[in-house]
């Protein structure tokens, strides 16, 4: 899904900087909220794990690949404005020193995926956890859910994107028909990947599972170490 | 572990480093080892881009003429299983860094009035 420099226009590419600074600034803010001293390292290990697995392209239909986005992952996992700035470092990284998605494209990929694949999965995420039974094992199944949808949305990002600022005149129709289809396929490992490592987390350490939290309020307080003055 | 006390603290602490150092072995295996035997295929858009006709305006990268980690490859090692595995490696322990290093600072400048 890392968009090349080339496929967008400059004035679209800028849009979606733009785009891309006002959201990762808002998560800078969101962020603070939603960390501490607790889960800053788990945070900073979840960036390395996505950028670990999206190594791993995985095959799809006739001589096809996709790897996982992992932004309904990282949403569920420390929280969906953390998560915003974990897939941004990792889309800097690529971008800068892996040659993986364009420089003047950096605000389209963190756009489709650290905004859109973060956001519509944290939406998806949450919606289900309120129709889903109050249980632990609904956490990891809204996951999957979420992360499959994501997929799709953001390929179908990409298309309005190329719609409005595609430097190759493709209908508009072709390009979102085979950009949708083909990440509905890559939508399925996303969920598979997704599941799996929400329950492995869940396993070891449910009280770190950010999207699982009010599972946890019940857990009644103990004194777990001294704090140093 | 000199005093019953202190037992449960030691525990807590070493379970919580265990799951993190677990994760980040595995996020190290998945980078620099199973990621030779990933596909190699085109990826969702690679693919769409040739099938509609605009993979032609991919433009070159500029981080191929200055970065000797481009393509998740490190320059100037042939053999590419030992590249590959190096540049996944690397890029895992980079984004670790900065990553921890961005949600630490984040985590302190919290307002402590609002500490739970």
């Amino acid at each position: 899904m890392h968009v090349p420099d080339g496929f967008l226009n400059l004035p679209t590419s800028a849009a979606t900087g733009v785009v891309a600074a006002v959201g990762v600034g808002l998560a800078l803010r969101g962020a603070r909220r939603e960390l501490n001293e607790r889960t800053a390292p788990l945070a900073g290990l979840v960036a390395a794990f996505i950028f670990a697995t999206q190594m791993l392209n995985f095959p799809v239909a006739a001589g096809t690949s996709g790897h996982l986005l992992g932004g309904a992952l990282a949403a569920v996992l420390v929280g969906p404005w953390t998560a915003t700035l974990c897939i941004t470092v990792v889309l800097i990284a690529q971008a800068f020193l892996f040659a993986d998605g364009g420089i003047t494209a950096l605000g389209t990929n963190v756009v489709l995926m650290a905004l859109v694949g973060v956001w519509v999965g944290w939406g998806v995420f949450t919606l289900l956890r309120k129709v889903l039974p109050k249980k632990l094992v609904s956490v990891p199944i809204a996951a999957a859910v979420a992360g499959f949808v994501s997929v799709p949305t953001a390929a179908l990002t990409f298309a309005v994107l190329f719609a409005i600022g595609g430097t190759v005149p493709v209908p508009a129709t072709t390009v979102a028909i085979a950009m949708g289809s083909v990440h509905l396929l890559i939508g399925i490992g996303e969920a598979l990947i997704t599941a799996a490592v929400v329950s492995a987390v869940l396993a070891v350490r449910p009280d770190l599972v950010f999207g699982a939290r009010s599972l946890n309020r019940i857990t009644p307080l103990e004194i777990k170490e001294s704090v140093p003055a | 572990m000199s005093s019953d006390l202190a037992a449960p603290a030691s525990v807590s602490r070493w379970r919580r480093g265990f799951a993190w150092v677990t994760g980040l072995v595995v996020a190290l295996l998945l980078a620099g080892v199973v990621s030779f035997y990933a596909s190699s295929s085109p990826d969702g858009l690679e693919w769409v881009a040739g099938q509609t006709g605009f993979e032609g305006a991919a433009a070159e990268h500029a981080a191929l003429g200055y970065s000797p980690v481009a393509d998740y490859q490190v320059a100037g090692l042939t053999d590419a299983r030992l590249s590959g595995g190096l540049a996944g490696v690397i890029g895992t322990l980079l984004v670790l860094a900065v990553g921890m290093g961005l949600m630490w600072l984040l985590a302190r400048r919290r307002n402590p009035l609002e500490n739970s």
